[in-house]
């Protein structure tokens, strides 16, 4: 190997890289728009819902009811309607989330005793919408079916009962449970992944269809110098947009990173080598830019948002899809990057990830090496 | 003209299903990502992985712990022993939950006062700790609640039938058994014809004038217009073809149901292909590299994915953002596929979605038409 011809080809690269300045631009503002769109874009926690009311009574005790949807800032009771067909069509038509419909006969069997049922009818097209609506929406019911225990018995004169249960629960890690503490330190794997998919996997394939590449082959550079030139300049960007990630992470969306730096940076370097040698693999072998660019795209990007816990709990998978995940180098990513900003794990408790992350860099580095060789067809 | 389309149109579907790589593209991408969004995406919590540790160990807290045992959602972990281990489980994320029975557990309830009951939960994602919590509330409190009634029933057999209460009865609609699937897949359509028609068209031009073929089409008689379409209408019947596809798999593999009319579903997709096809178009006008295409369209498709509405929900957005997802064509094609196949609503519900991207196509197609006859010149 010679130092020469690696910086030889290193240098083109980087000349092509910066005649090229949009996609430069891109790459650098990427971090920094994908930071914004899922920092802002992707939330779970459900608030303001909008909540028919239909109150077939329309008594005091039944509207004391209703009072407890109004006050609560998960819900946003936008109309009170007085017909079936009503509710049916703003249900239909996504207007409403969820109808509360309080029976005409509320308050009477209450005074009788026993147990008075209140609909929800809900929109479950979102079933994790509705999953959280119900949990809401239950809270309130049973808060008020408490009370109202507790003063029945207090007017009969039984003695005052305490609840037999109380549940004091603690949130660990993500102490308000922001979704954008959980999701938004994943989003470095993504940015990742997509200067891997979009700028390698072009790199190799974009010789061949220019037919650049017969001049490359015909100089006395090795595919190992190649392969270090073309990507040692995508490494140093790549680790770059880590810096500007985690920034935009902890100055803007105030996540708290309790890790270290250093194994911040270790982590993203294994990583960007596996993305990176990935792309430039799927270039070898695709030959030509539109192939490859999709090839590309479900090969890292997809994986990396559907596959790694970016989003989507990992247990919850079916088993052979959770079996798959362990072929994915992105999961070990975020599952790093979720230690190392909210659990503040140090180096020691991290080695489930990075051991697989390492093992993967350097099975791919030798399979791109490997891939390519300096022959025209 | 139909002549010179008609050539157009051979040498487009030639190039597109001559190289054994596209061919490959076409096809095995967007089925590969049907079947994983159809069983990876997923909000559903099921088997929380929760540690107890009782130190307790009285009749009570084992019918608790049995309770926890029972219920679909967790999973037990082998039981713990100390108060260290809860730390370990959660650091380690064995377990997500881990709830601690007090010693004297029993004897406060039998006293009839108040027996606290510690939940930890992990915090790092923060939808499955949010619905989680609310199981592990909801086995208390059935817990609390029957304990109180049988108590009541041995100190005063007569009151416990007659203390009123309030229950919940939540009707979840279109979607009964809460499924994500029934959630995702219908979505997955409508993002995965994003993603290929739009990077598809988007480089369709670029690719020309890349390799240099883009001069010898301009010296043959072909109108720019007759240049457009025939640029376009490949792409159309593919996004078509891939539209029942995927739509196909959706139904009779993951089982979705389809309630609506065929007939709208094909009116909502092509009015949404039109749409695609303008910001590919309109993307290549401004590419001159397949490079340049490829991020170019990634910046359109991130944003115009994750502001649908796909997999967060519209409402959690703040107020600004939510203004702009009214730019994305995906977010009105959504609500017709989700409308179409869970709701079975038609036009009556549909129409304003169907105008807004009726209007937002022809806008689209128009401003690219325009700019596309400027790059030619």
């Amino acid at each position: 190997m010679s130092w020469t011809r690696l910086l030889a080809v290193a240098r083109k690269e980087i000349v092509q890289i910066r005649r090229d300045r949009r996609s430069l631009g891109i790459v650098l503002i990427m971090p920094v728009v994908l930071m914004l769109l899922f920092g802002y874009g992707v939330s779970l926690d459900l608030k303001h819902l909008p909540v028919y009311v239909y109150d077939q009574e329309g008594s005091q005790q039944s509207q004391d009811l209703l009072k407890r949807f109004q006050a609560s800032e998960y819900f946003q009771v936008v109309k009170a309607v007085d017909n079936y067909p009503e509710v049916i069509r703003a249900i239909d038509g996504g207007r409403a989330a969820m109808a509360i419909v309080v029976p005409y006969d509320f308050s009477l069997q209450l005074r009788r005793g026993g147990s008075v049922s209140v609909q929800a009818v809900i929109d479950a097209t979102d079933d994790n919408t509705a999953n959280v609506l119900i949990g809401y929406t239950q809270a309130v019911i049973s808060g008020y079916s408490e009370e109202l225990q507790v003063n029945w018995l207090q007017q009969h004169g039984g003695q005052q009962l305490q609840a037999p249960l109380s549940v004091d629960t603690r949130t660990w890690y993500n102490e308000n449970l922001e979704s954008r503490a959980f999701i938004v330190p994943g989003v470095l794997a993504l940015v990742m992944s997509v200067i891997g998919a979009f700028l390698t996997s072009l790199t190799i394939a974009r010789e061949w269809e220019r037919g650049s590449m017969e001049q490359l082959i015909s100089t006395p550079v090795t595919p190992l110098e190649i392969l270090l030139g073309k990507l040692i300049p995508y490494f140093v960007i790549g680790l770059i947009d880590v810096g500007i990630c985690a920034a935009i992470a902890v100055f803007w969306f105030q996540v708290p990173f309790r890790g270290s730096v250093l194994t911040l940076l270790v982590g993203s370097a294994l990583f960007m080598v596996v993305v990176l040698c990935m792309g430039y693999f799927i270039s070898v072998v695709a030959r030509n830019q539109l192939a490859a660019s999709q090839l590309a795209l479900v090969a890292t990007f997809l994986p990396a948002f559907l596959l790694s816990g970016f989003l989507f709990a990992i247990e919850q998978m079916p088993a052979a899809v959770r079996v798959i995940t362990h072929i994915v180098p992105a999961r070990y990513y975020v599952a790093a990057l979720k230690k190392i900003f909210l659990k503040g794990a140090p180096a020691a408790m991290l080695y489930t990830e990075l051991i697989p992350l390492a093992i993967f860099a350097l099975v791919l580095a030798v399979l791109a090496t490997r891939a390519f060789h300096k022959r025209l067809v | 003209m139909f002549a010179r389309l008609k050539q157009m149109l051979i040498k487009e579907f030639l190039q597109v299903f001559r190289d054994k790589r596209t061919r490959f593209v076409l096809l095995g991408p967007p089925l590969l990502q049907m079947l994983i969004f159809g069983y990876a995406a997923t909000f559903e919590i099921h088997h929380v992985p929760t540690a107890i540790l009782d130190l307790d160990h009285s009749s009570e807290s084992r019918e608790l712990v049995s309770r926890f045992q029972s219920s679909p959602y967790f999973t037990l972990l082998p039981p713990l022993t100390t108060h260290r281990d809860i730390s370990e489980a959660i650091d380690h994320g064995d377990a997500t939950v881990a709830i601690q029975i007090h010693p004297g557990f029993a004897q406060l309830l039998r006293n009839g006062q108040t027996a606290p009951l510690q939940v930890i939960v992990d915090g790092t994602n923060s939808n499955t700790a949010l619905i989680a919590a609310g199981y592990v509330n909801q086995i208390a409190k059935g817990f609390g609640r029957e304990y109180q009634h049988d108590r009541m029933e041995r100190l005063r057999p007569s009151s416990a039938a007659v203390v009123p209460s309030v229950q919940l009865e939540e009707r979840p609609w279109y979607n009964t058994d809460l499924r994500s699937r029934w959630f995702f897949v219908p979505g997955v359509i409508g993002s995965l014809t994003l993603v290929i028609v739009v990077t598809l068209t988007a480089f369709a031009v670029v690719r020309e004038r890349e390799i240099g073929t883009l001069e010898q089409i301009m010296v043959t008689p072909i109108r720019p217009f007759e240049f457009i379409l025939g640029k376009t209408i490949p792409f159309f019947l593919i996004g078509l073809a891939d539209v029942t596809l995927i739509g196909t798999l959706g139904t009779l593999w993951f089982g979705v149901p389809f309630r609506g009319s065929l007939l709208v579903l094909l009116l909502g997709t092509v009015l949404y292909l039109i749409c695609m096809l303008g910001v590919g178009l309109l993307i290549s006008t401004i590419s001159a590299t397949q490079q340049q295409a490829m991020i170019t369209a990634f910046f359109f498709v991130m944003p115009a994915i994750t502001f649908s509405g796909f997999g967060f929900p519209i409402s959690t957005m703040p107020q600004w953002l939510q203004y702009i997802t009214y730019l994305s064509p995906l977010r009105y094609f959504l609500v017709v596929l989700r409308s179409v196949y869970l709701k079975g609503v038609g036009m009556e519900s549909l129409w304003p979605q169907m105008s807004a991207m009726a209007a937002l196509g022809f806008f689209l197609l128009t401003v690219s038409v325009l700019r596309f006859h400027k790059a030619l010149d």
